[in-house]
């Protein structure tokens, strides 16, 4: 035997004989549309007329929205009630074509993976298949999520034998089985510490569940009944958006819905390309730090280069931190290249079709085991600790280039938006007895940006779906025992200020009651740090702290003393009304903690990022944000230098004019010369007194949490983080062995 | 002002002529446009706390204010008309982000081309 045909034959028997069919790097690794196969080259050449292209493709995405409707008025899970999914419609060869307007839209650019992945695995394997009736699920976000608290189910539409395409839905279905109820365990240590980890699973056929995989599903899960639901109404929704494919094969023919499929995502990526090019080339740089793991507070660098040539945009987060290997806060590359996404599909042109080729023309690169590229080892189930910053540091570059672009094809100069998911997870036994985990809506109630020519607006939408909803507060207490016993309202200076100022977030304040277990947590970072930032000038709003009042029952305190009840935040935390209490603040990385009934646990939703320079704001908005209880008189004076009458907001625009003539003077004073500024503020590395991830100033170096630790970016160390709660013990022991010495 | 002016963001534009920074406020020349334009900009560290109050009094760890051990403003301003051209948010010591560097050459180019597509037109 050769020597070749005995490499081909072990080649052979390796190809047979795979151990585990894990993550595909080559499925993963890859954004970009698959070119035109010849089958869609023919039905492109005999359905070609644009008119009816776009009758086809304004069908199938009317189908999209209707199927979104449909699991959004179903689903059970607080995330499909409120908009946090889409449904769509793959092509043939996995493509996201066309996806619901509404709803999440990082999953237009994460979705095609597990469809991939079943095209190349299942499809031709005899023990799996494909075929008409089949139906496949996956939450694992190593073959394409965002995190595994999603579950997608997918179907298969077949027209004479031939695969035409697939449609489904994926969603925020919340509890998985992991460490922590509610779906997005931040204390995860592992990849199986974070539940249910679905790989592309064929769950059901001839349009019915295998009860054994179901039963098994729901076995895994604290939540069997919702997991049941979910399934169901994914389902359904995905029958209905085949129903309306075969309607346009039976109305168009098949040839039309191919076609349309096709040329959606190759017109989409040419005007996407067209409207890059009108930008100016060049680079633009950004640095966001996020605070913490959510388990300890740390600083993780992200560093983006944003390079624009021609008709390209490369993203490069190369010289950010390494990956943290016992910490749920790193991403998948294709979960950050979903969320980057956002930015082009909701905020820059959120005119184009909701597919995965807005991203094509896009490069994304990435150190290997850094927090934006984890690998498999590491857990993922908060992937939107680092993917939110990621995202702003694109959404606060961009600006940089698009204010200067030949053609304004986008909607507006903005800038950052809130970005963190400042939301309480609950799970325990609610009011009948149930075991229950899932996560509240007010993850949608972001603060928008400022723009360029308006303020931005208060808790209107999240980052990652421009239409969703925080749900009903009563609709939310008649299932679960968690109640707001003060309406959600507005804190005062909660804002980036700027010309234009960021919309604020609402305080929650809740507690719960009727109840023999039930446990709080939450999961945002920007306690120390902010998250987001202004552009042009514009501020930050700040940071952003968990406020606990335990060993007080606020029901008791509402029958028998009301004079002490407070309605906000910052007067039930600087007055200390309730005698005995405790009060405290810490940041907003809460693992599961059991409250007792009428303990307060309270989180304020943050604001977006300012535009421009506070100097230039009217002063007439100044004195009605005030008026509006949006701002204090420090800030109106300190800030913003507005002379006004406090009680009327009468403006005093002579005095204000002088007032800001002495700030700029000011300015001017205070401000050094740049080259004098760095000598006397740049180190050469971190603080040693502040945790540090990534690089600083050479971005091949990366520090891992001290100046005397460090690893090359083209190598990376992953981090191990100590339990907090050694670290403290240890802090209290040498508290403690210090006093002895003493004594 | 110059047709050749573009303007690059809310407070800075570059001439394309003379390849320089301006101030869109008070025109005053930053420096070289191939050259960062912060260089031309007076710098000031800013404890964060003068901007973002403590809501809760210093007795808590965390009070919405960032922690300036953490976390300091890094403003630009205008030398000649003081305006806060930008600002960014940075660890202590941490070297500043030349945030804009783009290809002159290229939009020279793309200006001409404009000018081109207008003179035509007109």
């Amino acid at each position: 035997m050769g020597g070749d045909q005995e490499k081909s034959i072990i080649e052979k028997f390796l190809e047979e004989n795979v151990l585990f069919l894990g993550p595909d790097p080559e499925i993963m690794e890859d954004h970009r549309v698959v070119p035109t196969t010849p089958r869609e080259a023919e039905a492109l050449k005999s359905f070609a007329d644009p008119d009816q292209i776009n009758l086809v493709r304004h069908k199938l995405q009317t189908a999209c929205n209707e199927s979104f409707d449909m699991v959004e008025q179903m689903g059970a899970a607080p995330g499909a009630k409120w908009g946090d999914l889409i449904s769509g419609v793959w092509t043939a060869n996995g493509d996201l074509a066309l996806a619901s307007m509404g709803g999440v839209l990082i999953f237009s650019v994460l979705t095609q993976h597990p469809v991939k992945f079943i095209l190349k695995y299942w499809k031709d394997d005899p023990t799996v298949g494909l075929k008409d009736g089949d139906i496949f699920m996956h939450n694992d976000a190593r073959y394409g999520n965002i995190h595994n608290t999603d579950q997608s189910l997918l179907l298969p539409v077949f027209h004479n034998g031939e695969l035409i395409c697939f449609t489904g839905a994926i969603v925020h279905e919340g509890e998985n089985g992991a460490i922590e109820p509610g779906g997005m365990p931040s204390a995860a240590e592992s990849p199986f510490d974070e539940g249910l980890k679905m790989s592309p699973i064929k769950v059901g056929e001839n349009y019915e569940f295998k009860r054994d995989i179901m039963t098994f599903l729901q076995n895994s899960v604290r939540e069997p009944k919702l997991q049941l639901e979910g399934m169901k109404s994914k389902f359904f929704a995905a029958m209905r958006m085949k129903a309306r494919v075969e309607d346009a094969i039976a109305e168009y023919g098949v040839e039309a819905v191919i076609a349309t499929l096709r040329k959606t995502l190759t017109d989409t990526e040419i005007e996407v390309r067209r409207r890059l090019s009108t930008w100016p080339d060049g680079k633009v740089r950004t640095n966001v730090f996020a605070d913490g793991t959510l388990r300890e507070n740390c600083l993780i660098r992200i560093r983006l280069e944003l390079e624009k040539k021609n008709d390209e945009l490369i993203i490069d987060f190369r010289g950010s931190s390494p990956e943290f290997l016992n910490r749920p806060n790193n991403t998948v590359l294709a979960s950050l290249k979903g969320m980057l996404a956002q930015e082009f599909l909701s905020f820059v042109w959120p005119d184009l079709p909701r597919n995965q080729a807005v991203f094509a023309p896009m490069t994304v690169l990435t150190d290997k085991r850094s927090t934006l590229n984890c690998s498999p080892d590491a857990p993922n189930a908060q992937s939107m600790m680092t993917f939110f910053p990621g995202f702003t540091a694109i959404q606060i570059g961009v600006p940089k280039f698009i204010y200067s672009a030949s053609e304004k094809h986008c909607t507006d100069i903005i800038a950052g938006w809130y970005n963190m998911i400042v939301t309480f997870i609950y799970g325990g036994v609610n009011q009948y007895g149930e075991l229950v985990g899932n996560v509240c809506a007010d993850l949608n109630g972001m603060g928008g940006a400022a723009r360029s020519n308006r303020d931005g607006e208060h808790s209107i939408a999240p980052i990652f779906a421009p239409m969703a909803d925080i749900g009903e507060q009563e609709l939310i207490e008649e299932e679960v025992p968690l109640l707001k016993v003060v309406p959600h309202k507005l804190m005062r200076d909660a804002e980036g200020f700027g010309k234009f100022r960021g919309g604020h977030g609402y305080q929650q304040i809740a507690t719960m009651k009727d109840s023999s277990m039930w446990g709080f947590m939450c999961c945002s970072i920007g306690s120390k740090f902010p998250t987001t930032y202004g552009i042009f000038g514009g501020y930050a709003p700040g940071t952003l702290p968990l406020c606990k009042v335990k060993g007080v029952n606020v029901f008791e305190v509402m029958r028998d003393k009301r004079e002490l009840l407070r309605y906000s935040i910052e007067e039930i935390m600087n007055e200390r009304p309730f005698p005995g209490a405790t009060y405290s603040t810490h940041h907003m990385g809460l693992q599961l903690e059991f409250a007792k009934p009428g303990e307060l646990y309270m989180i304020t939703q943050g604001g977006g990022g300012g535009y421009g320079d506070v100097l230039e704001r009217d002063p007439t908005l100044v004195a009605k944000d005030l008026l509006d209880g949006l701002l204090s008189m420090r800030s109106v004076q300190n800030v913003y230098h507005v002379v006004l009458d406090e009680k009327t907001g009468a403006v005093d625009h002579e005095a204000t004019q002088k007032a800001r003539d002495a700030e700029r003077e000011m300015r001017k004073h205070r401000g050094k010369p740049y080259k004098e500024f760095v000598k006397s503020w740049e180190t050469p590395e971190p603080p040693r007194d502040v945790p540090f991830y990534g690089s600083w100033k050479d971005k091949s170096l990366l520090y891992r949490g001290s100046p005397d630790d460090t690893c090359p970016a083209d190598a990376i160390v992953p981090v191990m983080m100590p339990n907090p709660k050694d670290v403290r013990i240890a802090e209290l022991e040498a508290e403690l062995a210090a006093i002895k010495g003493r004594s | 002002m110059s047709d050749k002016r573009i303007a690059i963001t809310e407070y800075l534009e570059i001439d394309l002529g003379t390849e320089r920074w301006h101030c869109r406020r008070c025109n005053h020349d930053i420096g070289p446009a191939r050259s960062p334009y912060k260089e031309g900009l007076l710098v000031h560290d800013r404890d964060p706390r003068e901007i973002h109050r403590p809501i809760l009094d210093d007795s808590y760890p965390y009070t919405y204010a960032p922690d300036p051990k953490w976390c300091r403003i890094i403003e630009f301003y205008c030398p000649d008309c003081g305006t806060l051209i930008e600002n960014e948010y940075l660890p202590p010591g941490h070297p500043l982000t030349n945030d804009i560097e783009l290809d002159i050459d290229k939009l020279k180019e793309r200006q001409a081309r404009i000018e081109g597509k207008a003179n035509a037109a007109g």
